[in-house]
């Protein structure tokens, strides 16, 4: 693919990057550099215009946001709590699925309170969805491991992403209810969009072609 | 505590030398420029009451406005955060003129949430606005003042982002969604959110040329997106081929004036979408996510204040202005003063004023303390020589290495 400008693409280790990096294959740009082995944090790619930025998931947003990146690829779920504001979002990569749940123990016992405490690291999409609901509760803001909240009396439930469920059965917990099915997406930096706009949507094609193929095989 | 009284809120910052100097003038070409091309300038209160800042337009900024009680009235106050809809009740209620007028304007705004990038939440804003007068004419005048604005800051490059509100509020018209549907697929347009912005179509239960042409509108940006809509929205009802019609006039017009400038259209952006009624734009500078000026068409705006009239204009913040410009602090550096000796001399006196008049900057010295005219700055001081001051050039080196030594 021939781009006419230089391009700063965002992406998280793990997950999302080896399921993002088919999708890039297609449009001719691979990584030099493993960063599962490789410290550096920019990454040159086979496409000499094209360079990755390896941060934290939940720092794709700012990055892109801010014009360090002018793409990036991010999870649904750190987009809810993001808000979005100030990016694009126009792309479904369909990677790196899963679903955002309410989930607790089987046997609901008494609530610790008269509101229901909820544990998540989701706060924004947690307080969304039982306010929809009509429910007021406490959100108690974790950084991980929140299946043990409800095991050590912390909270009554917990939001947090399901992709297998065993992580939830291994400690005795069930998912509850379904709130968001969540993918990751292609974000881009609005001033990037328009003035770098036949490369970004040149890429943008190329990815979309990439990901019906995947959809179609 | 002690230790934290320097200490400024978040997004409330203090402009020191030289860059205040740099603001100033600044501010003065650009303010000076207004006045050249007929633009009055007007000063609106710093503090209004809550219901004048928050009429018509300005109802997307209650969350951003700072509200004290007032203790004469009892009434609610708010701390401007946009002087638009203050400048439109001066064109409604005060000066009530039946020509076009043309008003500019220049101050701090107060944000109670931080936008952008290390956000300010003391924006300078700067604007101009034409009332009067409805058309590409006026259009045209206030987008050339938006890019003459940017080259005056220093700002070369630019992108020019046009778009028109009658094309989305057409279609959503003509597919018959209702004011949260509306609102709903709105603010997943201005993410270009495609999935969702499909999902959501879906559900409304549209389908056929409606729905496809809703669909389509967060494709249609780019240069040429003006000839694409052309055939995607060649079935929409009159309104908006109307709007893009305008547009395309409007495209014409700015290129007899501004040749060099290309145009680029964005027809599912649309900032201020609840009161502005026709075109709206927006300039972008290259690695900054947010607009650095904006603005449109808001022909509604005074019905408030007793008088609808058309109405069309831009605003921008100095501050960031200086951010992205580029050789502004070179062009705007001051000479470096003169340094004088404390004398009540009359010859001195004279010598010290004629070099002000002329615009110098002369410094006396402070007696009582030592002082090097280098470290004040001066690269040249008043010396008595027969009874006459005349001017020597400070040597620098020499005073350099003397610190130096003496340090």
């Amino acid at each position: 693919m021939n781009l006419n400008a230089p391009l700063t693409i965002a992406l998280s280790k793990g997950r999302i990057f080896e399921q993002t990096l088919p999708l890039l294959a297609h449009a001719g740009i691979a990584p030099l550099d493993d960063p599962e082995t490789s410290r550096k944090l920019i990454l040159e790619t086979s496409n000499p215009l094209v360079k990755f930025v390896i941060i934290r998931a939940s720092d794709v947003p700012t990055y892109v946001q801010y014009g360090a990146a002018d793409l990036g690829v991010a999870g649904k779920d750190v987009l809810m709590e993001h808000g979005g504001e100030g990016l694009y979002e126009p792309l479904d990569l369909g990677i790196a699925r899963c679903r955002l749940m309410v989930a607790g123990l089987p046997e609901t016992p008494e609530p610790i309170s008269r509101r229901l405490r909820i544990a998540t690291k989701y706060v924004h999409a947690a307080e969304r969805y039982f306010a929809a609901k009509g429910q007021q509760v406490e959100i108690i803001k974790l950084y991980g491991s929140m299946e043990l909240a409800p095991l050590v009396g912390l909270a009554d439930l917990i939001v947090d992403l399901v992709e297998s469920g065993n992580t939830l059965k291994a400690n005795g917990l069930v998912p509850l209810e379904h709130i968001a099915d969540i993918s990751s997406r292609l974000v881009v930096n609005k001033a990037s969009w328009k003035m770098k706009h036949e490369a970004v949507t040149a890429l943008l094609e190329r990815l979309r072609e990439a990901v019906s193929q995947q959809a179609g095989g | 505590m002690n230790e934290e009284r320097w200490l400024l809120p978040a997004g409330i910052e203090e402009v020191l030398p030289p860059q205040a100097q740099v603001i100033e003038s600044l501010r003065r070409d650009l303010l000076d420029l207004y006045a050249t091309w007929g633009y009055e300038l007007v000063i609106p209160p710093f503090i209004d009451y809550l219901d004048s800042l928050l009429t018509g337009t300005g109802q997307d900024l209650d969350l951003q406005t700072f509200k004290l009680t007032d203790q004469l009235s009892g009434r609610l106050l708010g701390v401007r955060a946009d002087m638009t809809p203050q400048v439109a009740r001066m064109d409604a209620h005060h000066l009530r003129r039946d020509t076009p007028t043309r008003l500019c304007y220049l101050g701090t705004v107060l944000h109670t949430l931080p936008d952008g990038f290390a956000g300010t939440r003391s924006p300078l804003q700067l604007g101009a606005e034409i009332y009067g007068h409805s058309g590409i004419e006026s259009d045209t005048e206030i987008l050339r003042l938006v890019l003459l604005t940017l080259r005056t800051a220093g700002i070369a490059e630019s992108y020019l982002d046009l778009g028109h509100v009658g094309i989305y509020r057409g279609l959503a018209r003509q597919a018959g969604l209702d004011a949260a549907q509306e609102h709903a697929l709105f603010d997943a347009l201005q993410r270009k959110a495609i999935p969702e912005i499909e999902s959501l179509i879906g559900g409304f239960g549209i389908s056929g040329a409606p729905a496809d042409m809703l669909a389509a509108l967060a494709e249609l940006n780019g240069g040429d997106a003006l000839s694409r809509a052309d055939a995607i929205l060649a079935a929409a009802d009159r309104p908006v081929r109307e709007a893009l019609d305008y547009l395309r006039r409007l495209a014409e017009e700015l290129n007899r004036w501004l040749p060099e400038v290309s145009i680029h259209y964005d027809l599912a952006e649309l900032r201020g979408y609840r009161y502005k009624t026709g075109v709206v734009f927006a300039a972008f500078v290259p690695g900054w996510g947010l607009e650095i000026a904006r603005g449109g068409r808001y022909d509604d705006i005074g019905r408030v204040f007793g008088r609808a009239r058309p109405a069309v204009g831009f605003s921008t913040d100095l501050k960031g202005l200086l951010r992205h410009g580029r050789g502004l602090e070179e062009r705007h550096r001051l000479e470096a003063p003169i340094h004088a000796p404390w004398s009540a001399d009359p010859a001195l006196r004279e010598a010290v004023e004629g070099l002000r008049m002329s615009g110098r900057r002369v410094i006396h010295a402070l007696p009582g303390l030592e002082q090097d005219p280098c470290q004040l700055g001066c690269r040249q001081r008043l010396v008595s020589r027969d009874g006459r001051w005349d001017l020597e050039a400070v040597d620098t080196s020499d005073n350099f290495l003397g610190n130096l030594t003496d340090g």
